[in-house]
């Protein structure tokens, strides 16, 4: 089974790539940009069992190693 | 006095501080592998700079689950010295030793050159050797070394003077007052609550022999030496024979 965790910078913690994109699209012209942020996507390819299963294999694994608390936060979507 | 430093796949400072540990400033090293499960004898540990796994996922996130790390805890909650340089405070800060992060630099550059840092406190076990407000010159090499943590943190760690190095230049453009990496507070060195672990991200090791410009950094490790004799803990070193 398929299952992916997004981890993202929480609001508020500089996010300079995404400032730059953000910076780079308004300089050609992109006047409805408002704002970028950068995080990243991870993709999982699981042995089969229960979607809450997954669910918290998945939130263990971010806790420990994906995401750092400090300056991230995640979503886990199991498909 | 021994010094343990630990080597991860991807650290490249671990030959700089054994270099500078040993030859210079005349002090034993204990190389550690970060596969050993406990650090051995040792009076002080040293996790050098360099890019352990690659800085894969977040600079630090991986070593931190590294074997000898449950030792390097214990070592550090029995209030015994820990120096994390550059990766090394990376790796603290995400094992949680340390408060905060470190984020890319604000410029999104590697940089590499010598900063100034002035010594904010120079009554910890790190600092004890230089005056305080004294202007030292360290070289800087790092992508990651912007320090964030939030403002509660920030105030925390002003107001109990855990700051122990600050840059304060050269000042640039890209480096208004001093600070090369956008670092809240221009903070380049941090201890924990207790003071007996350091993060630092300027390299000392690299300035301990004179022939490569600058000893400015022999400091830091003679200091820990100094804590270490002052402290009045049995040595491991001693005990042994």
């Amino acid at each position: 089974m398929k299952a992916r965790v997004f981890v993202t910078y929480k609001p508020g913690v500089l996010d300079p790539q995404g400032q730059t994109v953000c910076q780079f699209l308004k300089n050609q012209g992109q006047s409805k940009v408002r704002d970028v942020r950068i995080g990243k996507l991870i993709e999982f390819d699981l042995e089969e069992m229960p979607h809450s299963d997954a669910e918290s294999l998945l939130k263990q694994i971010s806790d420990s190693l994906l995401a750092n608390p400090v300056i991230e936060t995640y979503r886990v979507e199991v498909v | 006095m021994i010094f343990a430093v630990v080597t991860f796949p991807g650290s490249n400072c671990d030959r700089d501080c054994h270099d500078a540990l040993e030859r210079i400033l005349g002090y034993r090293v204990r190389p550690v592998f970060h596969k050993e499960n406990n650090l051995g004898l040792c009076d002080a540990v040293v996790i050098p700079g360099g890019f352990s796994y690659g800085d894969y996922l977040r600079a630090g996130a991986i070593a931190k689950l590294s074997p000898i790390m449950t030792d390097i805890r214990k070592f550090a909650e029995a209030g015994k010295p820990v120096i994390g340089i550059c990766n090394g405070f990376q790796i603290l800060c995400e094992a949680g030793l340390l408060p905060g992060a470190l984020i890319r630099n604000h410029t999104l550059k590697f940089i590499s050159r010598t900063v100034e840092l002035r010594i904010e406190n120079n009554h910890t076990a790190f600092s004890s050797e230089y005056e305080s407000g004294q202007i030292i010159q360290l070289p800087i090499a790092h992508g990651e070394g912007c320090y964030i943590a939030d403002n509660s943190t920030i105030d925390l760690l002003e107001v109990q003077k855990r700051v122990v190095f600050r840059y304060v230049g050269p000042v640039r453009f890209d480096a208004p007052n001093g600070n090369p990496n956008g670092s809240r507070n221009s903070i380049a060195g941090i201890i924990n609550e207790n003071g007996n672990v350091l993060g630092m991200m300027p390299h000392p090791e690299r300035a301990c022999d004179p022939l490569i410009g600058s000893t400015d950094g022999a400091d830091v490790f003679r200091s820990i030496i100094f804590s270490l004799l002052h402290s009045g803990v049995k040595r491991p070193a001693d005990i042994r024979v």
